[in-house]
């Protein structure tokens, strides 16, 4: 392999110093950026800690990203299925695995594309303008939104969407680890107020039924919140909205899938375990509370369910967990994961005009994340200052 | 009373190369250097010129805050040289050694039964000041110091660190007669703290007039700080001194016989060397008479000291002031394919702490690590990483970060009295972003000293 990284060097020989393209010399961070995927370069340490871990961030994101693959392949065949679902039931019959997985290949790959494009085209510009080297963050954020976006969405929608969040997000905090909320969720909710029609409804969330009169693809959540009557009008058995054979964002409604990428998270340790269980807990805790008052459907809507619909797994697993964003320390990941599952619940049942309550309850404990790391921190602190005022008294 | 203290959080890594408790033998080293750099600041004055004369224990040089604090001569000979480095910064004092070593003279003395004064002035006399050093900062302790308690931390869990059972085997007297000089200089108590699997020598276990405590779990349960911070927690204003056990027997033979005896055990280890065992030498002495020969390939780093916290040295530098080990590993100046060795590959060879490469499914295996970075700096991204190895009662990403800005109050309140860089060496380590964690700890620990004083 000598001869790719002799060719890296080559290539940016002429924007060094005394090279013939001196005046573009950052343009050396966008080529750095690929020369690094490539090669770990021969940086060695100089002081301090002579040996270091072999974990960098390039790994820590590519596990992440490995995570998310189950949700990506079964989001496409979802989208094939109910499409010919929503088509009938002898459509469905005919139709075989590749019919429907070419659907969701063909429609979901392009968002993939395009989300990868421009947010890693804006994050090349910002880097080179600013002088420093390409960071990772975007390599997740960027597999993360084709995975929340309703299937139909425009391409150029989603280009402006991830434009913003890349800007407004991200940048303009100061680029990666440095941002207050979620990237992605930010591209998401900017789509959901920027765009409602595209985002919300009962057209959207099967391939086209915005153009397909026959094809109505309400979400549960969405059928909960309009439905007059009780469960009984549910059109999926609890089985389907594990396995994710139901209406919804590409890559969201597959709980199993979602299980497996909150394995690979948790055995390889790259995300909070706190954090998960105290969704969990805090969703399974708002849903009894709704349970045991059962006023209409979404409140009778058992509470073990409420975490196999919409986004809730999704979230908790995949955006809950983004470091820069959570809370960073351990006491204050487990009250900022409880209460993302809290409100997530409370959102969506007291507010049937926002079914994706997992989304604005985490954009909002984002917010609050670091109030909560205050407070922690403020009780070590106080422990400290007593301590030292008791025994000097 | 003795205290029991269980160490949870904190990270073995398995090297390869760990020294065999076997002696081998050195040869003596012509030249020995003395380097005032091993002194966190420390701001050296001269007292010896080059020509000049030396005994084993007479003073080469002073810190200027502190006058009385001086640093002895290993050795006997004649100052031959003294280095400079930028703005004439002092970097090393070197002494071409006498073939007999000629002692400065002084009167063997029983510490048990002399004052605290007395004490105090003897070890100042005598040079062996400079091995005790205080908290906060980690520094020379100042004369002027009154300290709650004085810690001696008998094992070292550092990777491939010396053992001290192998070391001080048979020095029970040196020892006990350390231990009774620092006895008189505080009012407080002098904690032995000891390992119960790494310490069954009856030169700890029979130590008197001292309270053992018992300490265990992963490295940094060994760290002198770590210690302190769970038998009696560090407050502002307060002061404790901390000597390591190998310099506590020193201090006792320079009592006993009055003379300044500088030599020491020294494991030589790393997956560099051929044989990795424990050498006999002097400190300050050369590094290529422990290291010649015995070291495989040719691009090495030589660190005096242990691989977290040591100091790199060059083939022909000197064994620094406190080094108990002299460690030899690759260096890793070559760019790593990402497939085969880089950041997608299965990562057999890498050590984590966290699970993300396949050896995490291999326990027992010892690594071979260089010192590449295996990865660019970066923002600081992860959280709780730092957290998982950092045994206190304190937040170690929230006190970096105050550092980094500079706030002296919000590093007050965080608890940067109780830590010292060391303590700081495995978060380095196991930073995903790559961070100068020890440099960064550093620098505030200079700044609060230079504003707080």
């Amino acid at each position: 392999m000598k001869f790719l990284h002799t060719a890296f060097q080559n290539m940016k020989k002429p924007f060094e110093k005394g090279g013939k393209f001196e005046k573009y010399n950052k343009v050396i961070h966008g080529i750095d950026a690929f020369e690094t995927l490539m090669f770990t370069p021969d940086e060695v340490t100089h002081s301090g800690s002579h040996i270091r871990d072999g974990i960098d961030l390039k790994r820590t994101m590519s596990i992440v990203i490995l995570a998310m693959i189950p949700c990506l392949l079964f989001g496409m065949y979802n989208a094939g299925y109910q499409h010919f679902r929503a088509l009938g039931d002898a459509a469905l019959a005919a139709a075989s695995f590749w019919d429907m997985f070419q659907i969701g290949l063909i429609k979901v790959l392009p968002l993939v594309v395009v989300s990868y494009g421009v947010g890693l085209g804006i994050e090349f510009a910002f880097a080179m303008l600013k002088g420093h080297s390409i960071e990772e963050g975007y390599l997740v954020t960027g597999m993360l939104i084709p995975l929340i976006v309703p299937i139909d969405i425009p391409l150029w929608m989603l280009a402006v969407a991830v434009a913003f969040a890349v800007v407004f997000g991200k940048e303009v905090f100061g680029g990666t680890g440095m941002n207050i909320l979620n990237v992605a969720l930010t591209a998401r909710a900017f789509l959901f107020f920027a765009y409602p029609t595209f985002m919300s409804g009962d057209k959207i969330w099967v391939h086209e039924g915005m153009t397909n009169d026959a094809i109505s693809g309400a979400t549960i959540l969405g059928d909960l919140a309009a439905m007059k009557g009780g469960l009984e009008t549910l059109r999926f058995s609890a089985q389907e909205m594990f396995i994710g054979l139901i209406p919804g964002s590409v890559g969201e409604t597959s709980t199993l899938a979602v299980l497996i990428g909150a394995g690979i998270l948790l055995l390889t340790g790259i995300a909070s375990w706190r954090i998960m269980l105290s969704a969990v807990i805090g969703g399974g805790a708002m849903g009894l509370i709704f349970n045991f008052f059962g006023a209409n459907g979404l409140m009778e809507f058992p509470w073990w369910q409420h975490m196999l619909v919409g986004g809730f797994a999704f979230g908790v697993v995949f955006m809950a967990t983004d470091p820069v964003t959570a809370a960073q320390t351990n006491k204050g990941k487990w009250i900022y994961g409880f209460l993302i599952g809290f409100m997530a619940i409370m959102i969506r049942v007291f507010n049937p005009a926002y079914p994706e309550g997992i989304m604005l309850a985490i954009l909002f404990m984002n917010v609050m994340a670091p109030l909560i790391d205050h407070y922690v921190v403020e009780g070590n602190i106080k422990k400290r200052l007593k301590r030292s005022t008791v025994k000097t008294a | 009373m003795s205290k029991d203290i269980k160490i949870k959080k904190g990270l073995n890594i398995p090297l390869k190369g760990e020294a065999d408790k076997v002696l081998g033998t050195a040869e003596r080293s012509d030249a020995f250097v003395v380097k005032p750099t091993d002194f966190k600041n420390f701001t050296p004055k001269l007292l010896v010129k080059e020509g000049q004369e030396v005994l084993a224990g007479s003073p080469l040089f002073f810190n200027k805050e502190y006058p009385d604090v001086k640093v002895g001569s290993p050795v006997s000979g004649k100052v031959v040289e003294v280095t400079r480095g930028a703005k004439r910064k002092i970097l090393g004092i070197k002494i071409l050694a006498d073939k007999e070593t000629r002692y400065a003279a002084f009167a063997p003395a029983n510490a048990a039964s002399m004052s605290g004064e007395d004490v105090k002035k003897r070890l100042l006399d005598q040079c062996l000041w400079a091995y005790i050093k205080r908290r906060p900062y980690g520094t020379v302790a100042r004369p002027t110091d009154k300290p709650l308690a004085i810690y001696v931390s008998a094992f070292d869990t550092a990777p491939l660190a010396g053992d001290c059972d192998y070391i001080l085997h048979g020095k029970d007297k040196e020892f006990q007669a350390g231990l009774d000089a620092l006895k008189q200089l505080t009012d407080g108590k002098v904690h032995l703290n000891l390992h119960r699997e790494l310490n069954t020598d009856a030169v700890f276990k029979d130590a008197k007039g001292v309270q053992i405590n018992w300490v265990s779990g992963p490295h940094p349960a060994g760290n002198v700080g770590v210690q302190i911070h769970h038998i009696q927690p560090l407050n502002k204003g307060e002061v404790v001194f901390t000597v390591a056990a190998q310099d506590v027997a020193l201090i006792g033979s320079a009592f006993l016989t009055g003379k300044y005896d500088a030599s020491r055990l020294v494991a030589v280890g790393g997956s560099s060397v051929k044989s990795p065992k424990y050498y006999k030498t002097i400190q300050g002495a050369s590094i290529s008479t422990l290291v010649t020969g015995n070291v495989e390939g040719d691009n090495n780093r030589i660190i005096s000291g242990n691989v977290l916290t040591g100091t790199k040295v060059a083939a022909d530098g000197y064994i620094g002031f406190f080094s108990k080990e002299v460690n030899v590993i690759p260096e890793g100046d070559h760019a790593k394919f990402f497939l085969s060795d880089g950041w997608a590959g299965a990562g057999l060879a890498k050590h984590s702490a966290s699970r993300s490469y396949f050896s995490w499914l291999m326990p027992s295996k010892k690594y071979d690590l260089d010192t590449n970075t295996n990865g660019e700096k970066r923002a600081l991204v992860v959280t709780g990483e730092y957290e998982s190895v950092f045994p206190m009662d304190i937040y170690p990403q929230h006190l970096v970060k105050a550092i980094m800005i500079g706030d002296i109050e919000l590093m007050e309140n965080l608890g940067i009295y109780e830590v010292d860089e060391e303590d700081f060496a495995l978060c380095e380590y196991v930073c995903t972003s790559k961070t100068s964690v020890q440099q960064v700890v550093k620098e505030g620990l200079a700044l609060i000293e230079k504003e707080c004083g």
